[in-house]
């Protein structure tokens, strides 16, 4: 391993050293803010070195990681929302009793999984990224809470388990086939392989254990439940940061492979797709709690995502990079709300009714989940319109048909659920609500969530610069 | 840079209007108020500057245009332009927004800051789209205009004004999508046509497709007019939002949200697509048709009268809706003054029924009689805009529906007799709402105040407004008729059989500067 090797893989290290710097502080001396300052530091710091890194790119080290625009650009994001996700926990926690400390160790261990899933080229790096990511989320989701969570932990820790499965029944079968576990080694076995069977299968199963990740239709039974369970700002991150991480390498491992010449794993992903759109958006009108709402409401935008993940061509990453990016910012603002909106003595504020007159009470913070809503729906003068636009772009320019019209129909159906909440916010408050608002959180909090409304307002009205950077890294071969 | 002035003004302003809200209620009102003023002051001045030059007459280029690159990855440009009808609706938009923002000087106590704020951005939204000339940017601005409007309706309206937004939004956002697939299909189709991706309007004039994607594309771009205009059978999200907006929701509803739909189909419809729409003319004036007869005799059964108004918008969109089909300049030039007196004369009807609900609090018809003689003034602006809601020569909608029914006439016979028949059923429901709110007996012994001076005020205006289109129309006409003879040479094909395909208009690549080159 090179100087040069080392350079580029230098965020990583950061947020390694990070995790190692928490664990002896806690051995130490245990403090909340101390921990926080560690993490956050951590996590500049690697967001500071990727400027360094990308001078080395694009750059294979070792065979298990590709270390080029693409991947760096995604540890960015994914950097990003961890860090609000450590200040978002840091204003759920202070009102909470425990040991806080432990979660940001695992917040970032979970961070790094995610990026090294972003740069991963093997199907060991592939391995290695999803175990540290997942056996993470697993502690996290069940961070104590209280009963439901546990429930919840749980859940995600058998599902984790069975995907894995897969995962690894789909990597044997592929390794069987071709000899060899590089994807671009592989891409070159199996094009000439013309579609054997066992390779097909393995492909396909591959696509099941990562439709489980990202909880695609009929992936998802597991999605709603562990986000009522975990802890909002956690929440946040599953939503978030393994989403972009898993996201990242499908796409990679994918548009290496070629969907375009296996029909079958084509026709897969497009009923997925299909049935995740729809699926995710008729489940979520039915929900009265706003964590499943959103949950339901997360399914249906990973499957936008597979819109543009099925067409092909350069404009399909920039498309899945754009709405990633602003699904990012959007879902960690909405989650955002509710990981400071003041609960009843301890709980979250996860019901619609917690909601009512919000507008009146706390102006400000219903005016950041309406414009997080507003995203998510699509609307002009945010990330989620021009998000949608391209998504659409991609799909029209593939002459997707059926995903397009999946997705005006889907598009369609949310609004009803989205603007059911802005509804609520702004209906006159009940009398006893009134009271409890006086709960104030820190400014920290305050500040990233605004901060986030002008991410989302800035990409939806002059998003140039922000393509621009993104056709400059986050490219494919 | 006027043109993007004209419209960050308003937002400007709503802005300024938020945040003033908490140095009293007063303040919100004065801002929005001064704010349309100067707006409308500066268009007035545009608009007699363009006169004396003579520029409306030129025929070759926008009256203003702005062309800035924007998102240059997705060949989306800030292109904003002028036109005659353009600047008409401008005006239009301007003058109904003051009047809006004075019918709710009194009536909206309730956080009067955000609620112009919205008023401000709805109308800021609705210049955009009179102005845009790029697709992605008037995509935009169609959006933009339904979040305001959403807040205004469902904070300020009535008892049932959840379900009427709900219903509301999701009609119009679920049919716009459409129009963006649409808008897509045409991007992809131009670029792989002649090698350049664009949005520009100028360059999309005349692009080469088959016949059948052409009708497709057609399509997705009617159903969201249609919904907007509302034609037919999309027309069911009308009556609940106009019934439960307040006062000045209304008036935007009516008077300009509609607009922008006939616009729409005026400016983007034909010109893009005029075989397609040409084959789907019959279709699309046996809808107006429908609608004409439909909604006169649906307002003729209504007992809540402001739904009554609502169903009277219908009738009357018909014809603009048969106008456009028509595609002759006599029916295209009656379009523009049956919008312009529609918007006066609906609106005025809708601040008349705000009034009334403020004094007696029921919307209810059976609940008045006899109201002229306590309120005399109210009383005769009532029967006014009913007459002129009827079609009476020297106001301004019997114009504007006259010349449409005389360019339909040159197209079809049979329709342009139907459509007359609304004349009839109108008159019916027009009379019948004047006999039973304001004439007969006092029955419940009503002793309410006469309109005020401000009420007086924003009366005097709008019966000044339709009298003078009804008896001296002709510096509308004059201002719109060269935009509409471009706008015909642009879709010149309508007339031509689908054999006869022109070419694509030279040097299209980008710019709106007349992409038919030349007068023909």
């Amino acid at each position: 391993m090179s100087i040069q090797d080392f350079i580029a893989v230098l965020p990583l290290v950061a947020l390694a050293t990070a995790a190692v710097m928490i664990m002896l502080a806690i051995t130490f001396y245990r403090s909340h803010l101390l921990t926080l300052a560690i993490t956050l530091a951590g996590l500049a710091a690697a967001v500071a070195l990727l400027p360094l890194a990308a001078r080395q790119t694009p750059r294979q080290v070792t065979a298990l990681l590709t270390i080029d625009g693409y991947a760096l650009f995604f540890t960015g994001v994914i950097l990003a929302a961890t860090f609000a996700v450590a200040i978002f926990s840091y204003v759920y926690l202070r009102r909470r009793t425990g040991q806080h400390d432990e979660l940001y160790l695992l917040l970032l261990l979970a961070a790094l999984g995610a990026a090294v899933l972003a740069a991963s080229s093997h199907f060991a790096s592939l391995f290695l990224g999803l175990e540290l990511l997942s056996s993470s989320l697993f502690v996290l989701i069940a961070y104590p809470r209280g009963r439901i969570n546990i429930e919840a932990g749980i859940k995600y820790l058998i599902l984790a388990s069975v995907s894995t499965a897969f995962l690894l029944f789909g990597m044997a079968l592929i390794y069987d086939q071709t000899g060899t576990m590089e994807f671009g080694r592989l891409a070159v076995i199996a094009g000439n392989t013309d579609g054997a069977g066992l390779l097909t299968a393995g492909l396909g199963l591959l696509a099941v254990g990562l439709g489980f990740k990202l909880a695609l239709v009929p992936f998802h039974m597991w999605t709603p439940d562990v986000y009522q369970g975990a802890p909002a700002p956690i929440t946040a991150f599953v939503a978030t940061v393994s989403k972009v991480g898993v996201f990242a390498l499908a796409l990679r491992f994918f548009s290496e492979v070629g969907i375009h010449p296996h029909a079958h794993l084509f026709l897969l992903f497009t009923l997925i797709a299909v049935a995740s759109m729809l699926g995710g958006n008729l489940l979520a009108l039915l929900q009265n709690n706003v964590k499943r709402m959103l949950a339901y409401s997360s399914i249906a935008h990973l499957g936008y995502l597979l819109v543009a993940f099925l067409a092909s061509g350069p404009l399909a990453v920039t498309a899945v990079a754009f709405y990633l990016s602003a699904y990012t910012a959007t879902t960690l603002g909405a989650f955002g709300v509710i990981a400071v909106a003041p609960g009843h003595s301890g709980a979250e504020a996860e019901t619609l009714q917690h909601y009512r007159g919000l507008f009146w009470r706390r102006p400000w913070l219903a005016a950041v989940f309406a414009a997080m809503l507003f995203s998510l729906a699509g609307i002009p003068l945010t990330a989620g319109f021009i998000g949608k636009f391209y998504l659409l772009d991609a799909g029209v320019g593939s002459s997707l048909w059926l995903l397009v019209f999946s997705l005006v129909a889907g598009s369609g159906i949310s609004l009803y659920y989205y603007l059911r909440l802005v509804v609520v916010m702004y209906m006159r408050p009940h009398r006893e609500g009134a009271r409890e608002g006086a709960d104030a959180f820190p400014w920290t909090g305050s500040l990233t969530l605004t901060l986030l409304m002008g991410v989302i307002f800035w990409l939806g009205v002059y998003p140039a610069p922000f393509i621009d950077m993104i056709e400059r890294t986050a490219r494919l071969k | 840079m006027i043109l993007a002035w004209l419209i960050l003004w308003l937002l400007a302003g709503g802005l300024v209007a938020w945040l003033s809200a908490c140095r009293g209620d007063a303040w919100p009102r004065w801002i929005s108020l001064i704010t349309l003023l100067v707006e409308l002051a500066v268009l007035a001045a545009l608009w007699t500057g363009y006169y004396a030059h003579g520029s409306l007459a030129a025929p070759e280029r926008w009256l203003a245009e702005l062309d800035l690159p924007w998102i240059p990855a997705l060949g989306a440009r800030i292109h904003l332009a002028l036109d005659g009808v353009g600047l008409l609706m401008l005006l239009l938009t301007n003058f109904l927004g003051i009047v809006a923002v004075a019918a709710s000087w009194r009536g909206i106590r309730y956080r009067t800051g955000f609620f112009h704020f919205n008023m401000l951005w709805i109308l800021a939204a609705i210049a955009g789209v009179f102005l845009a000339v790029d697709l992605f940017m008037f995509y935009f601005f169609w959006e933009l205009m339904l979040v305001p409007l959403y807040f205004v309706i469902g904070i300020w309206g009535h008892e049932n004004r959840v379900y009427a937004t709900l219903k509301f939004f999701i009609f119009t956002q679920a049919s716009s999508l459409l129009m963006l697939v649409a808008i897509l299909g045409l991007y992809f189709v131009h670029g792989r046509a002649t090698g350049v991706y664009t949005f520009d309007y100028g360059g999309l004039l005349g692009t080469p497709m088959s016949s059948f994607t052409e009708m497709v594309l057609m399509l997705g771009f009617f159903v969201a007019f249609a919904v907007k205009l509302p034609a037919l059978p999309v027309h069911t999200w009308l009556p609940d939002a106009h019934t439960e907006a307040p006062t000045a929701g209304s008036v935007h509803l009516a008077g300009l949200v509609l607009k922008v739909g006939a616009f729409g189909m005026l400016r983007f419809l034909v010109p893009l697509f005029p075989h397609a729409a040409s084959r789907f003319a019959l279709p699309a004036m046996l809808l107006a048709v429908a609608g004409i007869i439909y909604g006169a005799l649906l307002a003729f059964a209504q007992t809540d009268l402001k739904r009554m108004v609502a169903y009277t918008s219908i009738s009357h969109m018909g014809f603009v809706l048969l106008g456009i089909f028509a595609w002759n300049q006599l029916a295209l030039q009656g379009v523009v003054v049956v919008m312009i007196a529609h918007g006066v004369s609906t609106g005025a009807l809708f601040v008349i029924v705000g009034d009334l609900q403020d004094r007696i609090h029921t919307r209810d018809l059976d609940r008045m009689s006899g109201l002229w003689s306590v309120m005399p003034r109210m009383g005769g602006a009532a029967m006014l805009f009913a007459l002129a809601s009827l079609g009476l020569p020297g106001l301004g909608n019997f114009v504007g529906e006259f010349l449409v029914l005389i360019g339909v006439y040159q197209v079809s016979i049979p329709l342009a007799a139907l459509a007359s028949l609304g004349f009839i059923v109108s008159t019916v429901y027009a009379l019948w709402l004047v006999e039973r709110a304001f004439l007969g007996r006092n029955l419940n012994k009503w002793r309410l105040p006469d309109y005020n001076l401000r009420e007086s005020t924003v009366m005097a205006a709008m019966i000044a407004v339709i009298t003078a289109l009804g008896i001296y129309p002709q510096p509308v006409l004059g201002t719109a008729r060269v935009a509409l003879e471009k706008l015909g040479r642009y879709a010149a094909a309508y007339h031509q059989p689908a054999a006869a395909r022109p070419a694509p208009p030279a040097g299209s690549a980008h710019a709106g500067r007349d992409g038919a080159g030349g007068s023909s």
